[in-house]
């Protein structure tokens, strides 16, 4: 393939003409100034995508009645279950487990083999493959206050300042001192961390750190604790039963309303299964595939908020729901990589963002709202931004900076999938700077749990993206690989407890599907029409010419 | 600021790729039926856009969860390629087949009750890794540009951190299995070989040994509980009054001037 257009090869001329005297200042560590309280506040409410009021409207029914959210969430949250309680006979079990953990990514297993650990017998249930999750995609890193310069109190404060004080306190404790926990946990599984030769962590600084605490594996850490985590999920298959491609579509409850399983669908069969358990770990990750405003999303292909519209009709709260994380620095060129992730890594080892005309606009390092709304203003306000051929807008990250201050080859080295990535297309990103824009990335906000992972449902926990609250409004890198494994943990810990209390009580109270029916009632009573049909499951990208010959 | 400036509308398509005007339409077989399409799409997004909604065989779309592998030929052409379908550009008079699951050999074991020596484990466990006939199909085959057959070589030879190195970039898609004549699950080996290596053979962070002490300990709980009490303001007076580690600064030896939170 052909790499940059001409056109594009003339504009990457002004990145390379500025870049040893930017090279120069970074090495006496003089960077663009980071912004103060007042000015993050200003750029964020001008820029940020958050901030726009059009495409949001109040959801009409459920516990967040009257909370503004994005429609495409919206209209999730008033959908219609895919399932008429009805014809579901709820007396004839096809699968009895101690624990059914909804979702197979990193928080998901990480819950399963703790609840495992404690005792448990478990059914994963996954909408596709086992690990088919964002926990795959996160390459940069996983944060961890190990280092003697540092600890869990900076580790908070960090948290809090990138999420500007709206996350739940008791989440941050929890996440930021089980945080080596977590390390050493993954170290015991044998992960291949990046280390010294002595055995010491490497560790980097990400957006909005004060201390040097991102441990990393390559540019795949994310697929690394993934495959490390399903490998051993595996060792243990006698006690951990995994059911792909068999999506959660409803929880059931009992009687004594205590959350007693689900209704899981078997996507190749299309049947229908009861699976009842004494407690359940809801893990099914986020929102991205649901294009808010029409972003690109970095997120993989079943991000499609399942777990949300399950529990609020069985009564669980949402937090923060309207808060979205757009990661800075999504690919625009070529257009093959749209949306793809360009880890902030790259501008942890020093890559600069540059306008058009070869200059530095922001501090690279600025949390990532803050940094989405910079990388939004330049182009948009100022008229700064570069346009690819089809139209889109984007800034440069001047990726060969890093070669510059750490040595040739670092590039190779330290982003190999990203080095292959964009040399498919002939760029060479040692070389060549990328052209990147914001891209839909995390869903800030979600159910809300306690610092046990449990929720306001008895017998319901959570974990991962699907949950609100330990990030606020904003959530930095290396934060989220770190909140799937403390609160999946957690949760597989206090579900495993909790069986402790139900296996005392009698047995054999019924199972029902009423809260199924009552919120279908209440969707009819709030004005609800034509409600959509949910969770999603699948995303669909069919082109409006298929659509139109789809005469069935 | 420039008053009468139009303004500037950044594109939303979600991840509906735009082909660039007047793109040359070209035909590609999936499983053998012909469809036309735009040229310079992914393997996966012109199956989209023929009208195939996936279930099986997409993940990530990002190269790197393995969901993907894919076998192609071109017409008229004996050479059997390989790629992943959300990575490589389909191109005029392609024939695809997307291998969305391979059986492989994946036997349990107990990684904290190793029975013999790392190299011993791997071959009670993995005893067809030995029978590698040197074909070098495997590397050919893998999309991520990894030299299979090398680090079964290493493996054979005991040389499990090279193995473990050289393995890494593995998305486990398993098409060297569903291509290697010894019927080798390549990519399986490779993960136990990976796991001993992290476990075994890379030293352990002492730092982080005494840390998870401390963390056992309590050490933190009760300044952890102090800042969950802190009023917003009080918390943005920390947060901006903290001191940032440079940089460069030299591993485990840089220390903030107040080290009474340590």
């Amino acid at each position: 393939m052909s790499g940059y257009t001409p056109e594009l090869k003339e504009l990457i001329k002004n990145v390379a003409a500025t870049r040893p005297q930017r090279v120069e200042r970074a090495r006496k560590n003089q960077h663009f100034p980071a912004m103060t309280m007042d000015q993050r506040k200003e750029w964020l409410s001008k820029y940020h995508p958050d901030y726009k009021p059009d495409g949001r409207r109040a959801v009409k029914v459920g516990p967040n009645k009257g909370e503004t959210f994005p429609e495409e969430v919206v209209n999730l949250l008033e959908s219609k279950s895919r399932i008429n309680p009805k014809n579901i006979d709820l007396a004839k079990i096809d699968y009895e487990t101690d624990v059914l953990v909804i979702g197979a990514g990193g928080a998901g297993t990480a819950a399963a083999l703790i609840a495992q650990e404690n005792g448990c017998k478990v059914i994963v249930a996954t909408k596709l493959r086992h690990g088919d999750s964002n926990t795959v995609m996160a390459e940069g890193g996983i944060q961890g206050a190990d280092q003697e310069c540092d600890s869990p109190y900076y580790h908070y404060l960090d948290v809090v300042g990138g999420g500007h004080f709206s996350n739940q306190p008791d989440l941050v404790a929890g996440l930021t001192n089980d945080a080596p926990l977590v390390i050493h946990w993954l170290e015991s599984l044998g992960l291949m961390f990046d280390k010294y030769h002595d055995g010491r962590m490497l560790v980097r600084h990400g957006g909005g750190t004060c201390r040097k605490r991102m441990h990393s594996a390559g540019d795949m850490t994310g697929a690394e604790i993934m495959r490390v985590l399903r490998d051993e999920a595996r060792n243990r298959s006698e006690d951990i039963k995994v059911l792909e491609f068999s999506p959660a579509v409803e929880l059931i409850l009992n009687a004594d309303g205590r959350c007693s399983g689900a209704v899981l669908y078997n996507l190749e069969t299309k049947e229908y299964y009861i699976v009842k358990a004494k407690a359940v770990v809801m893990a099914t990750g986020g929102f991205g595939r649901l294009h808010i405003q029409g972003f690109p999303t970095t997120n993989h292909y079943g991000a499609t908020a399942d777990g949300i519209v399950m529990v609020y009709r069985a009564g669980v709260k949402m937090k923060d729901l309207d808060s979205t994380q757009y990661h800075p620095t999504g690919v625009v060129y070529p257009e093959q990589n749209i949306g793809l992730l360009i880890t902030e890594k790259v501008r942890g080892l020093g890559s600069q963002l540059i306008n058009i005309n070869g200059e530095e606009f922001c501090f690279p390092l600025e949390p990532r709202d803050i940094e989405s709304s910079c990388i939004i203003r330049e182009c948009l306000e100022k008229g700064k931004g570069i346009t690819t051929p089809v139209g889109r807008m984007g800034v440069w990250l001047d990726s060969p900076m890093i070669e510059a201050l750490h040595g040739e080859g670092t590039v190779r080295k330290e982003l190999p999938a990203k080095y292959i990535q964009f040399k498919r297309y002939g760029i060479d990103i040692s070389k060549e700077p990328m052209l990147v824009y914001p891209t839909l990335h995390y869903q800030n906000g979600g159910m809300m749990i306690n610092a046990n992972a449990g929720t306001t449902l008895p017998g319901l926990y959570a974990a991962g993206e699907v949950t609100g609250g330990v990030h606020g409004r904003n959530r930095l890198m290396g934060n989220s690989l770190l909140d799937i494994l403390v609160f999946g943990r957690r949760a597989g810990m206090n579900a495993a407890e909790y069986l402790k209390t139900v296996k005392s009580q009698k047995s054999g109270v019924k199972l029902t599907l009423e809260h199924v029916e009552k919120f279908e009632k209440e969707l009819k009573a709030g004005g609800v029409k034509e409600p959509v049909i949910g969770p999603m499951i699948l995303p669909e990208y069919t082109p409006d010419h298929v659509k139109a010959r789809q005469w069935g | 600021m420039d008053k009468h400036k139009k303004p500037i509308k950044p594109l939303a398509t979600g991840d509906k790729t735009i082909p660039p005007e007047g793109a040359k339409m070209i035909p590609i077989y999936i499983m053998g039926r012909e469809y036309i399409v735009p040229e310079t799409l992914t393997i996966m997004k012109a199956t989209e856009y023929a009208g195939y909604q996936y279930m099986r065989g997409c993940g990530c779309r990002g190269g790197i969860c393995g969901a993907c592998g894919t076998f192609y030929r071109f017409l008229g052409d004996y050479k059997l390629k390989t790629g992943l379908a959300c990575q490589t550009v389909a191109q005029p008079n392609m024939v695809i087949t997307q291998l969305p699951f391979f059986p492989s050999n994946r036997p349990d074991y107990d990684l904290e009750k190793m029975e013999g020596t790392p190299h011993e484990e791997l071959r009670r466990l993995y005893p067809e890794v030995f029978k590698c006939v040197g074909c070098g199909t495997c590397t050919r085959t893998c999309p991520m540009d990894i030299d299979v057959m090398d680090y079964i070589a290493l493996m054979k030879r005991g040389d499990l951190k090279g193995a473990a190195i050289k393995s890494f970039d593995c998305v486990m898609c398993g098409l060297c299995a569903a291509r290697c004549p010894a019927q080798i699950s390549q990519f399986t080996a490779a993960m136990f070989v990976r796991r001993i290596y992290g476990k075994y053979i890379l030293p352990t962070a002492e730092h982080l040994k005494k840390r998870v002490e401390a963390v056992k300990s309590g050490k933190y709980l009760k300044m952890l509980d102090e800042l969950t009490k802190k009023s917003a303001d009080e918390l943005k007076k920390l947060y901006t009054e903290r001191e940032r580690e440079p940089d460069m600064a030299e591993p485990g030896k840089w220390m903030p001037k107040d080290v009474s939170h340590l």
